[in-house]
């Protein structure tokens, strides 16, 4: 009968060890994405993928760089800190293909109630109507240019 | 510095759009951005919102937000003098098409409150996540990998200003995202670019010209929950002490 010495016993079980953790190894080079870690215990290439998601509204500049006269308008009036698109929609589509991308008409009984419809919730300096009573029925842009709203003298426009 | 092939390649004509600026002597303008120059946030003005929900349209419009679901949403706060802890809040819809008309009260305030996520610095929703799918950007953003997250939820419950919810198609948690693809371009975010009364302001607190720090220095200005020492980054200006 073959002596063992007590020392083998434990190198069966460092050999075990070493299987089990060079398979683990093995598993997490394959199933640990390439960036997992870059910046911290997150996929860092996630990051770039949320970058990359397309834009719909192009924003004020882009606006301004073809309609510079209305933009002008809109800077020398009451409305000078309302971005196009927060009344025109979003409009990147617009903005990369002016040509055969254009913006929807709009409702300005919906638009300007929006907004400006009394309520005392509002902040007391905001200029708010109780619009049934302020227009008499009449569609604001009669006396208001949405651009520049203030009412001016008549062909001022 | 070692390079591949690919990332040459790759590196070349970024380097080509960004020479003009570096040859006019402002090389911080060139588009090519870098995570570790900013640190986002943003700025909600309480005295200047109207509620007209121009800003929950827009961030619906921009990140296709399913109906019903909302990265960020307003609340109109009615607060009695007689109770002042535990005001009327209601937000229909989000605010999406604005509120009911409020008559005058005597012995109260309305105001509105835009609430957000608040991309906190100490996140407890990104502490939680099991799996590291959901983590706060080297520039101050909290986002979701959507493509490792499981939808177990713990985030959902884990954020203390429930600024999160699980996608109904894709059963995944989504959120805010501070318009990082807007925001990464030189854009502001949808909210921003749509709120008539400039009651929402990006903010780049890494930024030494933004107009924040003198902004933080001479308004009283607070963020949500202060006491869970979360590190929000969104600051409310005129935040009246029963807003939760």
């Amino acid at each position: 009968m073959k002596n063992f010495r007590d020392s083998e016993h434990l190198l069966r079980f460092a050999f075990l060890f070493a299987m089990v953790l060079a398979l683990f190894l093995i598993v997490r080079h394959f199933v640990v994405p390439k960036s997992f870690g870059e910046y911290g215990h997150y996929r860092g290439a996630a990051i770039g993928e949320t970058a990359a998601r397309p834009i719909h509204f192009a924003g004020q500049s882009a606006c301004a760089t073809c309609h510079t006269d209305i933009a002008a308008t809109k800077q020398a009036g009451m409305h000078a800190g309302v971005h196009c698109e927060a009344c025109h929609g979003p409009l990147a589509k617009h903005a990369a293909d002016p040509a055969s991308v254009q913006p929807p008409k709009l409702d300005t009984a919906v638009l300007c109630v929006r907004c400006h419809a009394a309520s005392a919730a509002k902040p007391k300096n905001f200029p708010q109507v109780a619009a049934a009573e302020h227009s008499g029925g009449l569609v604001c842009e009669t006396c208001h240019h949405p651009h520049s709203p203030a009412i001016q003298s008549e062909g001022a426009k | 510095m070692n390079l591949s092939r690919r990332q040459f390649l790759v590196l070349v004509p970024a380097t080509a759009v960004a020479w003009q600026y570096v040859l006019a002597g402002t090389p911080r303008d060139a588009p090519n951005y870098q995570l570790a120059d900013h640190w986002w946030g943003m700025l909600l003005d309480i005295t200047k919102c109207i509620g007209c929900g121009n800003c929950v349209r827009a961030c619906q419009a921009e990140n296709d937000v399913p109906d019903g679901y909302f990265r960020t949403w307003v609340e109109r706060y009615l607060r009695t003098d007689w109770n002042l802890t535990t005001p009327e809040v209601i937000s229909p819809d989000g605010g999406k098409e604005g509120f009911p008309t409020a008559e005058e009260v005597k012995d109260g305030m309305y105001f509105f409150v835009p609430k957000m996520c608040n991309h906190c610095a100490d996140s407890p929703c990104t502490q939680v996540c099991p799996v590291g799918a959901t983590f706060i950007t080297p520039d101050g953003v909290v986002l979701i990998d959507q493509t490792y997250c499981l939808g177990c939820a713990y985030c959902v419950q884990a954020c203390p200003y429930g600024c999160r919810y699980i996608h109904p198609t894709r059963h995944v948690a989504d959120k805010c995202t501070l318009c990082y693809h807007r925001i990464t371009k030189g854009l502001t975010t949808a909210c921003c670019e749509n709120c008539p009364t400039g009651a929402r302001q990006l903010v780049d607190l890494k930024n030494p010209n933004d107009p924040i720090h003198a902004f933080l220095k001479t308004h009283d200005v607070h963020v949500l929950k202060p006491e869970m020492a979360t590190g929000a980054k969104a600051f409310y200006n005129g935040l009246d002490g029963s807003v939760r």
